[in-house]
């Protein structure tokens, strides 16, 4: 044994030396493939490697506008007035999507996403009786763009009649997977089996959202809302993942809660909730039941967040295919998510004009359309924010 | 001067993505009121935007006067800061004082600077170092045949895109041995993609249907090579629209001989000064092509063909026209559209009826009886 370890040593540094020699006639030829290398290197697709910055040009904006169906299209004339009578430095690039085009129309919007960075859109109704293949054309929005974070804000409004007063939650819901995922099949006939996926990565990602969210706007609390007690694994993973990160977060409150009660709270007592994150299907539920609260789907933004692109939309994603037309919608959640958007696109100013018209419109000209009670329709409204936007300008330059 | 180019360059470069906190922002806390005056309506204004004025040197301040004349005559409610930069005169303000005007106002109106063509040791011009502190790394220039101006081809409409921060105007020159001189072109990846994207995307926002991308990557197979690539990248972006490339000799026969197959047009520093000028002469000249500079930020409005025509300062014969289709322009960018409508029509209104022309539109009228008619023919 003891003379077989100098033997072994001397065998081991005789390989070494062989191989270092051999390695170092290949040193010529290895030089001359790095050099083809480098010339071949040109050719290399970078496609993969991320985008030019997005369409800004000498401070003018170009946004990509998806009127969707139902009332969207009209609602989008809206905001393109609102914009025009503001002064504001965004050009719309409008696409076309709906529910009953190809599949093609679908690509050239994602990619029309992609090269301005932003979007504002209008919904898409997916027709669930036909059976489908592939994703609906909202989630494939989404997922594509990777658009990670949904945020809501449900903040009750002065001058609307609501059940509760003072509700101001913020509901973050994971939006690319869970529920989602469009895994489906039938192993066996009558038995269905669909896949809810929960990864550690993305919930990480989007607890670490909701608490850096929360930490820039000043929020107390963390509430994460989930099904943990029954999906033990899935679920359990969730909240473990969101537990972690709320230790690097000790200024602010985490605290959770399971799904069933957690809608029975938000009807009872909202105003205990403060930031709310929770899974793709439990936060598209929460996020009606909190845009209910506070006087329902025509006064809600919403926008989707991912690292690169952020689509803006109506807060509880409806179409509003049954008052299409009537000129009777609530344009308050589309101008909201305008205002957001312009707000990304740090044009704080012209937000803020718009935003502050709409408030007074609603809060105290209480022009209301009849969603809230009203009696006026989506012109009145939409004339009554000119109005406001003028004098607000007009204030500003005297 | 450093701490101001340091400033501008604060603006227009992106600050990269601070991770959650960056992503977290949206919703934010609403700001001051203070910039309001900028946000006018579009028909009717209330207070005046403000926009820096940069004369340049020749002709360049009589152009101004012309288009300060028009815009008091349309009652257009925009102020000009002038800020008169020159390497030729005496009396030149900082260049950093055109940085300050640019962050306060961000558009302004330039004539061309005259640059010496004898070597002080500095190599990079006055306008190179206007556009690389501002970054304006997009110019465009657009051909329109004007009705009424009688020239070869007729009916022309295209848009030439040149990058214009690097390429051969790096201003990397030096003499490695007595007696033999490198000048260093330099391409970028980032800055091809860039204006490919710039092109395409102006593609899209004019409705045009076809991107010609202008190169001579069969010499410089590495160089333009990654121009061209850049570009081809960029247009997978673009399904609907049209690509096609071009190398840059036969691109200037085409451009003379059949130069209504362009439509817009991409190219890096040098080609593009060429083909402006080539494009501008096709559609009457120096004297009536606008242009324009755009950085994320910023966006700058010079006429297309930048010639100083210092042999005409004071003989009262400059073509104004270029100047205030210009001006026009940048009224539409700061959603005036109305007044740079008005403005645009009076324009074409007196070159259509040709009965006042310029010297170098073939008629006799003085630079003064030509802005005179334009102010006569503005319709409110």
């Amino acid at each position: 044994m003891a003379t077989s370890v100098p033997v072994l040593c001397r065998s081991l540094k005789n390989i070494h030396n062989s191989l270092y020699k051999s390695c170092y006639k290949l040193l010529p030829s290895i030089t001359v493939q790095q050099r083809q290398d480098r010339t071949v290197n040109t050719t290399v697709d970078y496609s993969h490697q991320g985008m030019p910055p997005p369409a800004q040009y000498g401070g003018r904006h170009t946004v990509t506008l998806i009127p969707g169906d139902g009332i969207g299209p009209e609602l989008m004339v809206h905001i393109k007035d609102i914009f025009r009578t503001t002064g504001v430095p965004v050009d719309f690039e409008e696409v076309c999507l709906s529910s009953d085009l190809g599949s093609d129309d679908i690509d050239y919007v994602i990619t029309a996403v992609k090269r301005n960075g932003v979007g504002l859109k209008g919904n898409v109704p997916t027709n669930h009786d036909e059976p489908h293949i592939g994703k609906p054309k909202n989630v494939k929005i989404r997922t594509e763009l990777d658009l990670f974070a949904s945020v809501l804000q449900c903040k009750s409004i002065p001058g609307v009649k609501t059940k509760h007063q003072d509700i101001d939650i913020v509901i973050i819901r994971e939006n690319t997977e869970g529920e989602y995922s469009s895994l489906e099949h039938e192993n066996v006939k009558g038995v269905v089996e669909s896949l809810k996926i929960i990864t550690a990565k993305k919930s990480n990602r989007i607890a670490r959202y909701a608490f850096e969210y929360a930490r820039a706007h000043n929020r107390k609390k963390v509430t994460a809302v989930h099904k943990a007690n029954i999906m033990k694994l899935g679920d359990g993973l969730f909240l473990r993942c969101c537990r972690e990160v709320s230790q690097d977060y000790p200024d602010i409150e985490f605290s959770d809660m399971i799904i069933d009660n957690c809608s029975m709270q938000m009807v009872s007592r909202p105003q205990q909730f403060d930031v709310m994150v929770m899974p793709n299907l439990y936060g598209n539920i929460l996020s009606n039941i909190g845009a209910g609260l506070v006087g329902g789907p025509g006064v809600v933004p919403g926008c989707n967040i991912g690292s690169d692109y952020a689509v803006f939309e109506s807060g509880t994603r409806n179409t509003g295919a049954s008052i299409a037309g009537k000129n009777i919608a609530n344009p308050t959640a589309m101008l909201l998510a305008s205002t957001l958007m312009l707000e990304h696109l740090n044009l704080h100013d012209y937000a803020k004009t718009i935003s502050d018209a709409i408030w007074k419109t609603i809060s105290q000209d209480k022009i209301h359309t009849p969603d809230l009670g009203g009696m006026a329709t989506t012109t009145d409204v939409v004339h009554n924010i000119m109005k406001e936007i003028q004098k607000t300008i007009g204030a500003a330059a005297i | 001067m450093a701490s101001a180019f340091q400033a501008a360059c604060r603006i227009v470069v992106k600050v990269p993505e601070n991770g959650w906190a960056n992503i977290a922002r949206h919703f934010s806390a609403s700001t001051t009121l203070s910039q309001l005056a900028a946000s006018e309506p579009i028909s009717k204004s209330a207070s005046n935007r403000k926009v820096t004025m940069i004369p340049g040197d020749g002709v360049g301040p009589e152009l101004m006067s012309c288009v300060r004349e028009v815009f008091k005559h349309s009652g257009v409610p925009v102020e000009f800061e002038q800020v008169f930069v020159s390497e030729v005169h005496s009396h030149s303000a900082p260049i950093s004082e055109i940085f300050d005007s640019f962050k306060r106002n961000n558009v302004g109106l330039k004539g061309h600077i005259e640059s010496p063509f004898h070597d002080k040791g500095e190599l990079q011009t006055l306008n190179m170092k206007i556009r690389k502190g501002l970054d304006l790394f997009a110019n465009v220039v657009k051909c329109r045949s004007i009705p009424g101006l009688n020239t070869k081809h007729n009916n022309l409409d295209f848009v030439v895109i040149r990058e214009q921060t690097e390429g051969e105007y790096s201003s990397l020159e030096h003499e490695s041995v007595t007696g033999v001189v490198e000048c260093l072109k330099i391409i970028t990846r980032t800055k091809s993609r860039r204006i490919a994207k710039f092109a395409f995307d102006y593609a899209t926002k004019h409705g045009r249907s076809k991107v010609t991308a202008v190169h001579k990557a069969n010499i410089m197979k590495l160089s333009d090579g990654l121009f061209l690539r850049s570009c081809q990248e960029i247009s997978e972006l673009y399904p609907k629209i049209q690509f096609e490339s071009m190398i840059i000799d036969n691109c200037c026969m085409q451009l003379v001989s059949n130069p209504h197959q362009f439509d817009v047009m991409v190219m890096p520093n040098l080609y593009g000064s060429i083909v402006d000028n080539v494009a501008g002469g096709l559609v009457g000249g120096a004297g009536v092509v606008p242009g324009e500079s755009y950085s994320s930020q910023f966006a700058i409005f010079e006429p297309g063909a930048r010639h100083t025509f210092s042999q005409a300062v004071g003989r009262n014969v400059a073509n104004p026209t270029a100047m205030l289709l210009c001006a026009s322009n940048m009224l539409r960018h700061i959603n005036l559209e109305f007044y740079a409508n008005v403005i645009q029509t009076a324009v074409e209104r007196v070159i259509k009826t040709g009965k006042v022309r310029t010297r170098d539109m073939g008629g006799y009228a003085t630079a003064s009886e030509f802005t005179r008619a334009i102010i006569n023919n503005i319709r409110l």
